[in-house]
């Protein structure tokens, strides 16, 4: 008996709609953020994230208006982001409904915003999400959207980020994200390594097998995935069964 | 019988007034000291910091209100901080004083595991537990958490562990708190809420 890891489909929004990305670019509409948090709900998810990738601030209502119906949905912890880069942002999302909040490229911008974050909320509540792109020996902090580096070491990054008060890292391997050639185990493990907070991995799954691989070699504490979900590719529900078969510990809906 | 929910600004105050509905219950949220004076059940939720929690409950003079009405039998529910604040004292916040109605205090999870305890996990039953009622033994329950009483002096009907052994859910009389969210807990977690509305009415 000990702690389950986590499976964690994503809504990608444009602050109304699911859409989701390959590589970060060329997206696509994929549907109804309120009725996806329903199945996922249902089918076994043990948390949702919802992000506005496209975080524009005059849409910003929009999407604050999508984290309510959504998370009137779920019985299950909502994490919501994408263009937060004040403590004002971090509330709105919170009322909203959001347990937890990310932040990225404006955490990276300014770390204070993690403090001042985790002061409020609690460190539960923020999930500092780190787009990393290999670059030789290390990994590089990617920012907007993965499109742009920060020449920061992803490690370094991620070790001073939970001294400032992160409670969770969402790790996305930029190399990896829309290939469905597999999570990043090595980048995954060395994250997982250097930090005492839970990782969440993200960018490539595709089978089953991908999802034993980066919670036995990765150490990752949850996994999370978009496209493979919403296409129905891999359903929850027969993802953990096979999990729970190959001795992963898993919390499987009754 | 309708539920006082105690908001005192806690983060998870509308998730878990969602939940109470799903159930068709009744609520209501407050921060005023004769509402819960008034009370016929009080929930108190609580995510983040101990010492917001224990600050809010001084500024805003629920202290009393609070512990009277829980001294009258009036039944109580704490989620999470809402359990920690019950104890004398926590680690969080040393210079602060709980609400002390149960003998123990709260310490931090020893560092040897990932913390915060976030997500799921399962319970080690103590003693029967009106509470967890009806759910069955393996079911799990989602924490968030980096701080825990890790003795509880025998108040605890389960435990959880992650580290070291804490107390999950506690009974003593009127008073029932458990330190997971119920309200995110999917069918487990409303199971439970359904189990202190029956408790209470």
């Amino acid at each position: 008996m000990s702690l389950a890891h986590r499976i964690i489909p994503c809504l990608d929004t444009d602050g109304e709609r699911v859409v989701k990305g390959v590589n970060f670019v060329g997206l696509r509409d994929a549907g109804d953020p309120v009725a996806l948090a329903a199945r996922y709900n249902a089918e076994g998810a043990d948390e949702l994230v919802v992000l506005d990738i496209a975080a524009s601030r005059d849409r910003r209502p929009t999407f604050l208006e999508t984290i309510r119906r959504v998370a009137a949905e779920l019985a299950i912890p909502l994490t919501a982001g994408g263009g937060i880069r004040t403590l004002e942002d971090g509330r709105a999302v919170v009322r909203a409904g959001a347990d937890k909040v990310t932040v990225n490229t404006a955490a990276v911008e300014r770390p204070a915003l993690i403090s001042e974050l985790s002061r409020e909320f609690g460190t539960q509540a923020v999930v500092l999400a780190i787009d990393a792109k290999r670059s030789g020996h290390h990994w590089d902090v990617m920012v907007r959207g993965g499109r742009e580096s920060a020449s920061r070491d992803a490690l370094e990054w991620a070790r001073l980020a939970v001294a400032a008060g992160a409670g969770e890292i969402l790790l996305t391997s930029v190399d990896r994200d829309g290939t469905q050639s597999g999570f990043d185990v090595a980048l995954t493990a060395a994250i997982s390594r250097a930090v005492t907070v839970p990782v969440i991995a993200s960018g490539g799954a595709k089978s089953p097998e991908h999802f034993v691989e980066i919670f036995q070699e990765g150490a990752a504490d949850a996994a999370l995935a978009a496209s493979i979900f919403h296409d129905e590719v891999q359903s929850i529900r027969t993802l953990k069964e096979f999990l729970a078969a190959r001795g992963v510990e898993v919390r499987l809906p009754c | 019988m309708k539920v006082t929910i105690l908001d005192y600004g806690a983060g998870n105050v509308p998730s878990v007034e969602r939940a109470l509905q799903r159930l068709g219950a009744e609520s209501s949220r407050t921060s005023s000291p004769e509402c819960i004076s008034n009370a016929e059940a009080v929930l108190l939720p609580g995510v983040g910091h101990y010492a917001a929690l224990v600050r809010a409950l001084d500024e805003r003079k629920l202290r009393a209100p609070l512990v009277d009405a829980i001294h009258r039998g009036v039944p109580f529910l704490g989620i999470c901080l809402g359990l920690q604040v019950l104890f004398k004292s926590s680690a969080e916040a040393s210079q602060l004083q709980g609400l002390n109605l149960l003998p123990g205090i709260v310490s931090a999870l020893p560092p040897a595991v990932k913390l915060p305890h976030m997500g799921w996990n399962q319970l080690n039953a103590k003693r029967d537990s009106r509470l967890l009622a009806g759910i069955d033994a393996g079911a799990y329950f989602y924490f968030a958490h980096s701080y825990a009483v890790l003795d509880s002096n025998g108040t605890a009907a389960a435990t959880c562990s992650h580290g070291a052994e804490f107390a999950a859910v506690i009974e003593q009389k009127n008073i029932h708190a458990v330190q997971f969210h119920p309200e995110k807990s999917g069918d487990p977690g409303a199971r439970l809420l359904r189990n202190f509305l029956r408790i209470a009415a």
